[in-house]
């Protein structure tokens, strides 16, 4: 494993999107290669504008086994949610 | 200018893309990483797909009625028009990307020159492909200095390549009978004019990527009279196997 080139994480941002999305990862020896091998592997069917590479290393993910503290007290506080507001007649789009 | 003068001018264009994509396409699923693969393959089919559209043109022209299969597939050896370049075998890695740089060079300075010729097909041929070959240039120089200025073992090998390679280089400067007649009437471009600065970029990019030039005055001509490498009949032999066996077959 020690001979491969690296792990990058692709986000792109396609022509009507606002904002770049996790596309998946790839190998590469530099950024300036991640980029290229990005452009060739994920938006050879037009899917994109815009691209962003980060080595896979630099992201701090979240422990799985820690899901329970992170994210179950969330889960019964419904009141965090805009839903208990009576709207004016007059606001639209909502 | 005839129409068998212009016909011919286009096939010295449109046969170094078949030629070349053809060579590309045998590495589908042999690339030295899945990344490099899928880009290699995408070369090949911006080629192919250039090929087509002056093969289209060429059937438009013929006076018999053909069709850019025929063009692409019938034709005998002597009748390809490509340059010895693009049909060398794709020894390594080195050999393949040394082969895309020196062709990718010289292809975008003729599709820059060729948007400025007086026949509209040509010229629109040229617009839409300069973006694709603008690509390939920036990724096999890429690689050239990759390799040249990378490990011991990836120096030796691209400087191989470039030796071998280097003979080839300077038949993509010379003219036909039929490129005069193109030029003359201002249909083709004259590629005589491209050599300098083709030669000082290479030069410029072979040096950052610590790789020597051949020191060589001899040089290997002949495709562009339909003369070529023994290589040559075996990619026509996989090329043309599907039409030659059952011919007129659709996909």
């Amino acid at each position: 494993m020690k001979k491969n080139w690296p792990l990058w994480e692709v986000f792109v941002r396609s022509k009507n999107g606002l904002e770049h999305r996790h596309f998946g990862s790839l190998h590469a020896a530099d950024a300036d290669m991640a980029l290229k091998n990005a452009r060739d592997v994920y938006t050879r069917r037009s899917e994109g504008v815009s691209i962003w590479v980060v080595e896979s290393k630099n992201i701090k993910a979240s422990n799985p086994e820690h899901n329970g503290e992170m994210f179950e007290p969330a889960a019964d506080k419904a009141y965090r949610h805009p839903t208990f507001y009576d709207l004016p007649d007059d606001v639209e789009h909502m | 200018m005839t129409n068998q003068n212009l016909i011919k001018y286009i096939y010295g264009i449109a046969d170094n893309a078949l030629i070349l994509g053809q060579r590309i396409s045998e590495l589908c699923g042999h690339g030295p990483t899945l990344e490099t693969d899928i880009a290699m393959t995408n070369i090949a089919l911006d080629l192919l797909g250039q090929t087509r559209s002056y093969y289209q043109y060429i059937a438009e022209l013929s006076k018999e009625d053909i069709t850019e299969d025929d063009v692409a597939f019938l034709r005998k050896e002597r009748e390809y028009l490509n340059v010895l370049l693009v049909e060398q075998p794709n020894t390594d890695f080195a050999h393949v990307i040394t082969r895309q740089y020196f062709f990718d060079e010289f292809h975008f300075r003729f599709l820059e020159q060729l948007q400025e010729s007086q026949n509209v097909n040509l010229q629109a041929i040229a617009k839409k492909s300069i973006k694709e070959v603008a690509y390939h240039r920036q990724f096999s120089r890429d690689w050239v200095k990759r390799l040249g200025d990378g490990t011991e073992v990836s120096h030796e090998k691209i400087q191989l390549a470039v030796s071998n390679l280097w003979p080839y280089t300077n038949e993509l400067f010379m003219t036909t009978n039929d490129d005069v007649a193109a030029i003359n009437s201002n249909h083709g471009i004259d590629v005589s004019g491209l050599k300098n600065d083709y030669f000082n970029q290479v030069a410029e990019v072979l040096n950052e990527a610590t790789l020597k030039i051949p020191d060589l005055d001899f040089f290997q001509k002949g495709g562009k009279k339909g003369i070529h490498t023994e290589h040559m009949g075996f990619i026509l032999s996989d090329l043309q196997y599907m039409q030659r066996t059952y011919p007129n077959m659709k996909w």
